[in-house]
């Protein structure tokens, strides 16, 4: 990873919710510039391990291990505070509010004397002629740029995204990617995407989860370009024409099959059952 | 039709009667999801407050400026309690729901006993303004000051509610809170501060409310908020929880029939709302203004 210090440091992050244990040691740590992709199958824990920085894994869950943002500890300190500290989240299903017209949302939004709608409107000038549409309105594209453009109002040190580009037709997935590119330039992100297109294209680091732990940590371009191990750890190919294709196979099955050991890689991991797996999507 | 106009207003002043205790209890359900059984004590000790206050407190009376001063501080006073309950009891219990049932059951059986030890359980006469026992022609009917009185007061306290919601950076808060409390916190937001402003405005309707019951009833007993509340919950749930223009269609509802069947069938307006209760949770589950699948799932 990088050589500087790192800006956000998970040690050994451990996640129980409802009796199961969703993360059983995740540690990366994510550095002061650029994107740090996070990546695996659905249902290993990539969306519980940004909740779970945030403090917003449901009520009941515990947590343990470390998380240290610029050297302090996170995890006892109130999800609105680590915000105020310059935190940003874009959550996977956008988190924006149906009833709020987009104004409202964005104003919902400010936590700065000065907000910076130069910047959010200047990467989505839409959002400015429907500001006084009701959210909920919103196409899925529109929705994910109010929640990007939410988080831009305000100066933030390090932006955890969950999959900005899930449920996008391809034209909007080029242009959040761009708009991810953009952002990235000035601040840095940790990221979660299934799209490997976007993460090649944005992406630095990788870490990649399986069954609640980490099984690849290291640049992305090598993980990336061999095949096998693309296919071992995220049952997809990298290889494809343009897109990847996304896993929805039974990601619990598929990653027990290959708990800790998976980079010995036959490439069994693409031919996986097209079965829809709703649970293990919620819990990604 | 004097009898159409006389069951109209005056099954709008019970509507406003319901809505005024339903208010809170939705809007602190919608916001926090604390289904507080003790909002009939701040109905009670809005009343208490106001009996007191006209008969010891100078200045204070039961007509004119006497009286404003009066109804001022008992409301005050629900606001109080009500901001008390939530800092001290509700607070530390949050995300644990069955404990906040308990203790708001427990809150308010024991206020209920307090306000009985002190004042006994028998109903005092409230302190009400000559005009309130008087009637005002409208049509042809004769219809009570306190029923207009109460459908005044209840709109004006939407009215306020819905600028105050819609108009300042606290009303924002709440109506993204109320839609999803944990988005709001991810905002960089301390919803918690919103609960306890929700608290004191439900607290202060609830207080209005309780005040304005004594005025209609022109007595104070202390059991006299808990029967109110079993109809404010049926209010809130028809409304759908954490809606302000829901809440006041349903108590519209509610007042309504229940004034209206029971001139004709005595008695039998109770039985009519329980059955609207039923068939809205039938055939809406959500209540009339909820959203199918609602923020809380």
């Amino acid at each position: 990873m990088s050589a500087a210090a790192p800006l956000l440091s998970v040690r050994d992050l451990r996640v129980r919710i409802a009796g199961s244990q969703i993360l059983q040691g995740v540690s990366f740590d994510a550095p002061a510039t650029g994107v740090t992709v996070l990546l695996g199958r659905n249902g290993v824990g990539k969306s519980t391990t940004l909740k779970a920085i945030l403090g917003l894994t449901p009520a009941g869950s515990q947590v343990t291990g470390e998380v240290l943002f610029d050297g302090a500890p996170l995890l006892r300190e109130p999800t609105h505070q680590l915000v105020r500290r310059g935190l940003g989240y874009v959550p996977e299903d956008r988190g924006i509010f149906a009833g709020l017209t987009v104004a409202e949302n964005l104003k919902l939004a400010e936590r700065v004397p000065d907000p910076d709608y130069d910047t959010a409107y200047g990467l989505f000038p839409e959002l400015k002629q429907r500001s006084r549409q009701r959210a909920g309105t919103l196409s899925g594209g529109q929705q994910q740029m109010l929640a990007l453009a939410r988080v831009l109002l305000n100066p933030n040190r390090l932006l955890l995204v969950d999959e900005p580009t899930k449920g996008l037709a391809p034209r909007l997935v080029t242009e959040v990617a761009d708009v991810v590119a953009r952002i990235a330039e000035t601040v840095p992100i940790v990221l979660v995407e299934q799209n490997l297109g976007l993460v090649r294209r944005v992406g630095r680091d990788a870490v990649v989860l399986a069954a609640g732990t980490v099984a690849y940590r290291g640049p992305i371009g090598p993980l990336l370009d061999d095949e096998q191990l693309t296919r071992a750890l995220l049952g997809v190919g990298s290889h494809g024409r343009g897109r990847a294709v996304r896993d929805t196979g039974d990601a619990r099955a598929a990653v027990d099959a290959r708990t800790a050991a998976p980079v010995t890689g036959d490439g069994g991991g693409g031919v996986r059952p097209e079965a829809a797996n709703g649970q293990g999507t919620a819990q990604s | 039709m004097s009898t159409f106009i006389l069951l109209l207003l005056t099954g709008l002043g019970l509507a406003g009667l319901y809505y005024l205790v339903a208010s809170g209890l939705s809007l602190v359900f919608g916001l926090a999801d604390v289904l507080n059984f003790a909002h009939g004590l701040f109905l009670s000790v809005g009343a208490y407050a106001t009996w007191w206050a006209a008969t010891s407190l100078p200045g204070a009376g039961s007509e004119g400026f006497g009286f404003v001063l009066a109804v001022a501080f008992g409301v005050v006073a629900g606001a109080v309690i009500a901001s008390i309950v939530e800092l001290v009891l509700i607070r530390p219990l949050y995300r644990r729901t069955i404990a906040q049932v308990l203790v708001t059951v427990g809150l308010s059986l024991a206020g209920v006993a307090l306000l009985q030890a002190i004042w006994g359980a028998d109903p005092r006469p409230f302190p009400r303004p000559a005009w309130a026992s008087k009637v005002t022609m409208i049509g042809g009917a004769a219809v009570p000051n306190s029923s207009l009185l109460l459908a005044a007061s209840a709109a004006v306290v939407l009215a306020g509610l819905l600028a105050f919601l819609r108009f300042t950076r606290v009303g924002l808060v709440i109506r993204a809170g109320v839609e999803d409390r944990a988005m709001v916190t991810a905002l960089g937001i301390d919803v918690r501060k919103a609960f306890t402003l929700v608290f004191a405005i439900g607290g202060a309707a609830a207080a209005l409310a309780g005040i304005l019951a004594g005025v209609q009833f022109s007595v104070v007993s202390p059991g006299q908020g808990t029967s109110l509340l079993i109809f404010g919950f049926i209010v809130v749930v028809i409304g759908g929880m954490g809606s302000v223009t829901g809440t006041a269609w349903a108590a519209a509802a509610v007042g309504l029939l229940q004034q209206f069947v029971n001139y004709y069938a005595p008695g039998l307006g109770d039985i009519c709302v329980v059955a609207l209760l039923a068939v809205v949770l039938l055939v809406r589950p959500q209540g009339l203004a909820g959203v199918a699948g609602g923020a809380h799932a």
